[in-house]
């Protein structure tokens, strides 16, 4: 579990959404260390066997840290900066796509 | 005393051979310059495939997939093989012509694994694909496998026949022994000849300059063939894709991931062990991919790759008794389609060693099709 | 598609150093860096932290600034966010920026993409709460967030210490520090003692560190020889067991645990161009093959950085500085003498940099159950590959690293290898009783990292090229 050692200075946030909750994120931040500073630690299931994962490398090389973002599935939340009013939402099992 | 063959090249053409020759008394040893499998056999897009197959090589199709479909009595494991269906769309009128007039010639050879879809019935079993499609000719019952796993199963089967498999060991100098029978020079210390009865060429992509060395004409390249893979994705395909007119193999694979090919060429180094992509080919095979499947565009691509792949100069395969040279069985140039056929391939070498008539017409794939001499002594004849 | 005369990837030290050296020559290189803003892993989000109290990140860090600063301010093509997905030999970069893939070539390319943290598979290493140190470190420097107590460090090396004490002086609490460094390793490290000592200023820094840990307290247990991570859904404990009593498992509680064995070379790209590499025993690890001015073996392709072997971010920069030379050189920018003469400085410095490494290696080195772990314990995460399938598998008759991949998508992920392919090797040889070199890594292919198929096609969309023979008729 992990927060911030400081909120973030006002005027310099910004709000998220993730599962249709607002986060709070510290303008500059990727997208999973906002997730992280909200005590959000699961990101997601694997699409072998369900379990479940969170950021391991927070440097883009070891994708576990996969989000869907603004409706785009499968992106590393390490190499993501927030975006006033991005949507994030967990995935569960393998990316869907519909024909 | 057993007779002895020597089976060069340690991919699934090989491997087959080995099998049955080593099952009907021969003492066999497989020599492999890399490790088994690690070109074509153990790279290729898995497609067991009777659909579309060149009219000479139906029957031979035909027999292997009904090995296909026992292979895990056969050689213990089935490889993997699913019998998902083939499926080749028609994309407009013209192709679709094209494919009512391929099922009846299919027919006429009499066969009838190939069959007509309407559009509804595209539609129905594959709802995926881009509405413009306006038919299709299916193959039921073909379907794909794990290549890497297939030829594994075929090496320890052969194995178990008491095939010797000697890897890392290249072959590079061929002889005659006076009296009948062959040396092989190789590039390994411990190995520095190797003496058989009999010689069977199963160099795939490097068996054109194998015949090169024995004075054999063909006309052979080696090709680089490229395919894409894609994350997992949920799943919405169940047979594997080819389109009528254009270059392409789409399927997804049980693990979810999609596999693009369709036999577009990469590069090959100069030392002719290492296949390169080629981005344009790639992107080109994926153009055709995103034409039919557009929902696609967002997915990733995780890893493509090339495999290296005798590619003959009419697109069938050599496989037959040499004429220049008594006990010298080929069997190569599968033309990036002898996954499926290497099921079959071995009975026919071993028939050949055994001095009888196959079981299946193999004339069309004699080697004698590319030495002018013989091609120009037969068009004197007809003059 | 576009030619230039030098491109460098990335902007750590040593890809910032080799792109100073080529602006102070008068050449403009163009950087890609797939971050952000400069600094690579070490000076990481320098201009933008939120730690502005130098004590806190230390004065190692700070030293980037000057870098950093010269960078903007000096003429280089810097791009940031841009990702190198594919490279060929004859110098052709495929970059993805946003939602744009391109192609660029460039007449010499210099490959300074640093390392990552050494893989540290042990049972529950794939549960939400379990991380690198490093990427503990990542959090903390990039946006001030760190871990909630209860938090354990486990594994050895200074990056290992230098994290628990950025956390202490952060003002965050460390539960415990569990220290797989072993006795043995103690005594092996002594034979190297000679070059630690001329090397005094790492180990006067690394003793400073530990002292630092012990002032405030931190639990240290040390000998550690096992280690689990507990919890279903989420990391909820640590169990370890230690050399003094090796049938006890001890244990804590934890809600984040980190794990750090060390760095190691990111070699996807100098694999994917078919470089050779060298196992290198001390550190455990690949390395692609370079000279002492970085020329890889690949022609036109420099390598500097920890990439090619890991010497620190001091040495990174001189070795950027040094494949820059060479580079220029062999562009026909400076001649031999020139550049026989800039270098001269910039090898001094860096034997004197490199001269610790040998202690710190043998000191530091994980022993071989942390390198090949137990059977139940997954090796590839993207696939869930364990170590008893790798030993099984090995027993088919698969001897290398891509006879596996091929077998079970070990290694097929999108990580593409970069979580288990050294693991994978080093199981492999000890089952086949091979050498490491014998036994090889997987090949790797682009895209380095995935893209898109809208963006694959679009990137090369120029001409369409002859297609192979018969392809509507082979391969399916
Ligand atoms: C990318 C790709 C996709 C494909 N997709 C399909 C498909 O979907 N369906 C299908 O039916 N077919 C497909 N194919 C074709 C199929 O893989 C091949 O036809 C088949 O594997 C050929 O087997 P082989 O044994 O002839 O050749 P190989 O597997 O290439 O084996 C020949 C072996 O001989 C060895 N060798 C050569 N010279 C020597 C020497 N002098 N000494 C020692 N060893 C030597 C080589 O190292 C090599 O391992 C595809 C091929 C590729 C490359
Ligand atoms: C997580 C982590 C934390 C570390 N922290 C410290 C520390 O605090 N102190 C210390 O002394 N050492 C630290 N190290 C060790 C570090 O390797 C070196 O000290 C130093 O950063 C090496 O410099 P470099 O220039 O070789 O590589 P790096 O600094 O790693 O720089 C490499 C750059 O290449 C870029 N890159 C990589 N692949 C691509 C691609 N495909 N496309 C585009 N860009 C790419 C990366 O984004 C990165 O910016 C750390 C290492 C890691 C992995
Ligand atoms: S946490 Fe490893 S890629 Fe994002």
């Amino acid at each position: 579990m992990f927060a911030y050692l400081k909120r973030p200075e006002e005027g310099r946030t910004v709000t998220i959404e993730y599962e249709g909750r607002k986060l709070i994120a510290r303008a500059g931040d990727t997208v999973a260390a906002a997730l992280l500073a909200s005590g959000i630690d699961r990101f997601r299931s694997t699409p072998v066997s369900q379990s479940p994962r969170g950021p391991w490398c927070m440097m883009g090389a070891c994708f576990d840290c996969l989000l869907e973002i603004d409706g785009v599935p499968n992106r590393q939340g390490c190499q993501v900066t927030v975006v006033e009013g991005m949507t994030v939402r967990s995935q569960q099992g393998a990316r869907r796509v519909s024909p | 005393m057993k007779p002895t063959a020597l089976v060069i090249g340690g991919g699934l053409h090989g491997a087959s051979a080995a099998t049955q020759l080593a099952r009907s008394g021969f003492r066999v040893t497989v020599v492999e310059k890399n490790y088994a499998g690690r070109h074509a056999s153990g790279v290729n897009a898995g497609g067991v495939r009777r659909l579309g197959r060149h009219p000479a090589e139906i029957p031979l199709a035909v027999a292997a997939l009904a090995r296909w479909q026992r292979l895990e009595t056969l050689i213990g494991d089935d490889g993997g093989f699913h019998p998902c269906g083939q499926i080749k769309v028609a994309e407009n009128d013209e192709d679709m012509a094209r494919l009512v007039s391929r099922a009846a010639e299919v027919r006429e050879l009499g066969f009838d694994h190939e069959i007509i879809l309407s559009r509804e019935e595209l539609r129905r079993r594959v709802p995926a694909v881009a509405p413009h499609c306006v038919g299709a000719l299916a193959c039921d019952g073909d379907g794909a496998a794990n290549p890497y796993r297939t030829l594994t199963a075929w090496r320890r089967q052969s194995q178990r026949e008491g095939a010797i498999w000697r890897e890392g060991v290249q072959v590079t100098r061929v002889d005659r022994v006076p009296g009948g029978g062959w040396r092989l020079s190789t590039d390994h210390p411990d190995l520095p000849g190797l003496d058989a009865d009999w010689l069977i060429n199963c160099a795939g992509g490097w068996a054109g300059g194998l015949c090169g060395a024995l004075d054999e004409c063909v006309a052979m390249q080696p090709q680089a063939l490229m395919l894409t893979i894609t994350e997992r994705v949920t799943p919405f395909l169940g047979p594997v894709i080819g389109s009528a007119s254009r270059a392409l193999s789409f399927k997804q694979m049980d693990n979810g991931s999609v596999m693009i090919g369709g036999g577009i060429a990469g590069c090959i180094d100069t030392g002719g062990e290492h296949a390169d992509v080629r981005l344009a080919g790639l992107a080109q095979n994926v153009q055709t991919a995103l034409g039919l499947f557009p929902f696609m565009r967002d997915v990733r691509v995780v890893r493509t790759w090339a495999g290296i792949e005798g590619v003959t100069g009419d697109g069938i395969p050599v496989l037959g008794l040499s004429w220049r040279h008594p006990r010298l069985i080929h069997s190569f140039g599968y033309s990036a389609h002898g996954f499926q056929l290497s099921a079959i391939t071995g009975e026919i070498v071993r028939d050949l060693a055994l001095e009888r008539e196959p079981a299946l017409p193999i004339a069309p794939f004699d080697i004698r099709r590319f030495d002018s001499s013989s091609a120009a002594a037969r068009a004197s004849h007809t003059h | 598609m576009k030619t230039i005369p030098l491109a460098i990837i990335g902007a750590g030290p040593a890809g910032i150093a080799a792109a100073l050296t080529a602006a102070r020559h008068g050449l403009k290189p163009v950087v890609f860096d797939e971050q952000p803003a400069p600094g690579g892993q070490i000076y990481r989000a320098l201009e933008s932290t939120p730690l502005r109290d130098p004590e806190l990140l230390g004065q190692d860090y700070w030293h980037g600034r000057s870098l950093i600063e010269a960078l903007r301010r000096e003429s280089v093509d810097y791009r940031p966010g841009h990702m190198v997905w594919q490279l060929t030999r004859d110098g052709e970069i495929g970059v993805l920026a946003g939602d744009t893939a391109a192609l660029i070539r460039a007449e010499r390319i210099v490959l300074a993409t640093g390392a990552q943290e050494r893989p540290f598979p042990v049972p529950g290493w794939t549960l939400p709460g379990v991380m690198g140190a490093g990427a503990a470190q990542v959090l903390l420097k990039t946006s001030g967030v760190v871990a909630q107590a209860p938090m354990v460090l486990a594994g050895s090396g200074p990056l290992l210490y230098l994290v628990a004490v950025q956390y202490l002086r952060a003002g965050a609490k460390v539960a415990a520090i569990l220290e797989t460094t072993s006795k043995e390793n103690r005594r092996l490290a002594l034979a190297h003692i000679g070059g630690a000592i001329r090397g005094w200023r790492y180990l006067k820094k690394g003793a400073e560190l530990l002292r630092e840990l012990k002032r405030a307290g931190v639990r240290h247990e040390r000998h550690v020889v096992a280690l689990r991570a507990e919890g279903d859904e989420t990391l909820t404990g640590v169990g370890w067991r230690t050399a003094d009593r090796p049938d006890d498992w001890q244990h804590c509680e934890a809600t984040t645990l980190l794990l750090h064995h060390g760095v190691v070379p990111n070699v996807q790209m100098t694999r994917a161009l078919g470089g050779a590499h060298d196992w290198s025993e001390q550190q455990l690890c690949w390395r692609p093959r370079r000279d002492a001015f970085g020329r890889s073996d690949i022609e036109n392709f420099f390598i500097a950085g920890d990439g090619g072997g890991i010497g620190g971010a001091r040495a990174a920069q001189l070795q950027g500085e040094l494949a820059a030379l060479a580079a220029l050189e062999s562009l026909g920018h400076i001649d031999g003498p020139t550049l026989a003469r800039e270098a001269a400085p910039a090898r001094r410095k860096l034997d004197a940099e490199l001269v610790v490494r040998p202690f710190l290696d043998a000191l530091y080195r994980p022993g071989d159950s942390w390198r090949r772990p137990d059977d139940d314990v997954v090796v590839c995460r993207c696939e869930e590959i364990s170590a008893g399938e790798i030993r099984r598998v090995a027993k088919l008759g698969c001897a290398g690293p891509n006879q596996m991949k091929s077998f079970t998508r070990c290694g097929m992920g999108p990580c593409q290898g970069r979580l288990c392919g050294l693991t994978v090797s080093e199981i492999l040889a000890a089952e086949n009783d091979q050498s490491l070199e014998q036994t090889g890594y997987y090949r790797l292919r682009p895209p380095f990292k995935p893209i898109t198929l809208g963006q694959l096609a679009s990137a090369a969309g120029g001409a369409p090229e002859a297609p192979a023979r018969n392809e509507t008729e082979t391969a399916s």
